[in-house]
């Protein structure tokens, strides 16, 4: 069986300046993977370069044996593979509701006279989408503000809607930018909790970028280091992190890896 | 007197339902693309000389064409034409430019205006062109107005486009990504939306709008000539900045407010001449004291 994604030698460059270097990965399904490594190190530029944002020069991506490389964002994101952001991205003069709805839009099918007419099948289809919209945001926890203009919600509610966002277009494979950004102990404690029932309930594959080491060593199976755009260490969190490269990466020469 | 005001209303309805036909098509463009296509009251010219084409050569025909068939042969035909020249105008001018300066796609927009009218030229010679009657004239008696079956059927036919094009915005996936776009175009594609097409779409509904205006507008006010889309565009793009450019709803208030405009003008004031100038001095104030235009901001209505 193929892998759920597999990276080869991806390597990017912006106005010459190396991104991405020789940057290769294989993640088997149900796996939980972690991308780690100071900030500026490409960690997000893989992420763009998986989903289509960014085009790829050199290398290739599978997903699930496809070759994507070439593929534009929807098909790619059609075909299974969501994310969430590092700086938030909603649209922020839409509802809670209106942005998880539009994050299924890969899924539904009904046509445009279909929509016009006010058909059975039209009236069916909308009618599941708008139940699975309720459906994450009650598991969010979000369905008080299902109705509120997305700008208005605080900081980690906005992060939560990205997620419910990213899962109602059902997807295989997960890609969460940094999700316990500006979160505290109890926060991201909850947050853990939140992407390990989710990977559960859905079936999903992750890969994780993350900056606090307490949430990629309790999540994480393997990670990733990157260090200036190359891999500089990769295994189990606990081996990678006494990792002399990636602690001299962090820290300079002689720190320890605050846990 | 209020037989004359009744029937200014009925005209400057009629009228105005022709604006606000095309002034969808700004608003449509601007709400996605944040661009003026200047080229769109050429469009509309288009529209209308297809139409034209489209009646004629069906009025030809061996046998003797129903005139309801004429009518919506050519209604069919034209739109689907210059929905197609829509969207080859944005493939063509606009899309190699979606990256470059604002200020480039405006100028290939009026450029591509003038090929229009000048292609037309070319092909047709500067003489106007008479269009048919396909609906007839005969004026019924309603409380003292006259009311032709041409002035509701351009009235209703415009409405019922209104409606549905309303209803596509609101209702349908088309219309959900259209107004995501409006919103925050970059993250669209990864919604699993193909921004492209989306684009494409737009332009071709709103030149196909466009041209049902245009056979109406001929059948209203029949002599076509290769440059009639400069001044009616004009009138159309400044009655979708006063509703509020790149709203949809606010490009059809807009249209029935220039249409008023226009037939109430002569009636007040002197003379017809002082029409253009009422419609500036109107645009003109609005600007100042509201210039996101009457309906203005959200692009398109909330999901």
């Amino acid at each position: 069986m193929a892998a759920m994604l597999s990276i080869e030698e991806l390597t990017h460059h912006f106005d010459g300046l190396c991104a991405v270097a020789d940057f290769s990965l294989t993640v088997e399904p149900g796996e939980l993977v972690g991308l780690i490594g100071p900030n500026g190190a490409g960690k997000t530029t893989i992420f763009n370069l998986i989903t289509g944002v960014f085009r790829i020069s050199q290398g290739r991506i599978f997903f699930e044996g496809q070759d994507i490389t070439r593929w534009p964002s929807y098909r790619i994101t059609a075909a299974g593979i969501a994310r969430t952001f590092q700086n938030i991205r909603l649209f922020k003069d839409l509802s809670v509701l209106d942005n998880v709805r539009l994050g299924g839009f890969a899924r539904h099918g009904y046509n445009i006279w279909q929509a016009l007419l006010h058909s059975r099948g039209f009236r069916r289809e909308e009618q599941a989408w708008l139940r699975q919209a309720y459906e994450l945001l009650e598991r969010f926890n979000l369905t008080r503000y299902a109705d509120t203009v997305a700008r208005h919600l605080p900081y980690g509610e906005q992060r939560r809607v990205e997620m419910a966002r990213a899962l109602i277009s059902g997807p295989r494979l997960l890609l969460l930018d940094e999700p316990a950004a500006g979160m505290n102990d109890a926060e991201s404690q909850a947050l853990i909790q939140l992407i390990r029932d989710m990977q559960r309930d859905f079936g999903l594959t992750i890969i994780l970028i993350e900056h606090q080491m307490r949430v990629v060593m309790d999540l994480c199976q393997r990670v990733k280091v990157l260090d200036f755009g190359m891999t500089i260490a990769s295994g189990p969190p606990r081996e990678v992190q006494h990792d002399p490269a990636v602690l001299e990466a962090y820290l300079g020469k002689d720190g320890a890896l605050a846990e | 007197m209020l037989q004359v005001l009744g029937q200014n209303v009925l005209n400057a309805l009629q009228l105005g339902s022709v604006y606000a036909l095309i002034a969808l098509g700004y608003a449509m463009v601007y709400g996605i693309l944040t661009m003026i296509n200047f080229a769109h009251g050429d469009i509309f010219m288009v529209g209308a000389y297809l139409s034209l084409a489209a009646a004629v050569f069906l009025l030809g025909l061996p046998f003797k064409a129903p005139l309801p068939f004429v009518f919506v042969g050519a209604l069919l035909f034209s739109m689907f034409l210059t929905a197609l020249l829509g969207v080859t105008v944005e493939r063509l001018a606009y899309r190699p430019l979606r990256q470059a300066p604002r200020v480039s796609a405006v100028i290939t927009a009026l450029g591509v205006g003038l090929f229009l009218e000048n292609f037309t030229l070319a092909m047709l010679g500067p003489q106007p062109r008479h269009f048919p009657g396909l609906i007839p004239m005969q004026p019924w008696n309603i409380f003292g107005l006259t009311l032709t079956p041409l002035q509701v059927l351009i009235i209703l036919l415009a409405a019922l486009l209104m409606v549905l094009l309303d209803l596509l915005i609101r209702r349908t996936l088309l219309g959900m990504a259209m107004r995501a776009i409006s919103y925050n175009r970059p993250i669209v594609p990864l919604m699993g939306v193909p921004v492209d097409r989306v684009i494409s779409l737009t332009f071709a509904v709103g030149s196909a709008i466009a041209a049902a205006g245009g056979l109406l507008y001929g059948l209203a006010y029949p002599v076509l000539d290769p440059y009639m889309g400069i001044r009616i565009g004009w009138w159309a793009f400044i009655a979708a900045v006063v509703g509020g450019i790149g709203n949809i709803r606010g490009a059809m208030l807009g249209g029935y407010i220039l249409g008023f405009v226009e037939i109430f003008t002569p009636v007040l004031l002197p003379a017809s001449t002082y029409r253009d100038f009422v419609a500036f001095s109107l645009l003109l104030l609005l600007l100042v004291f509201k210039p996101t235009g009457l309906l203005g901001r959200p692009m398109f209505e909330r999901v």
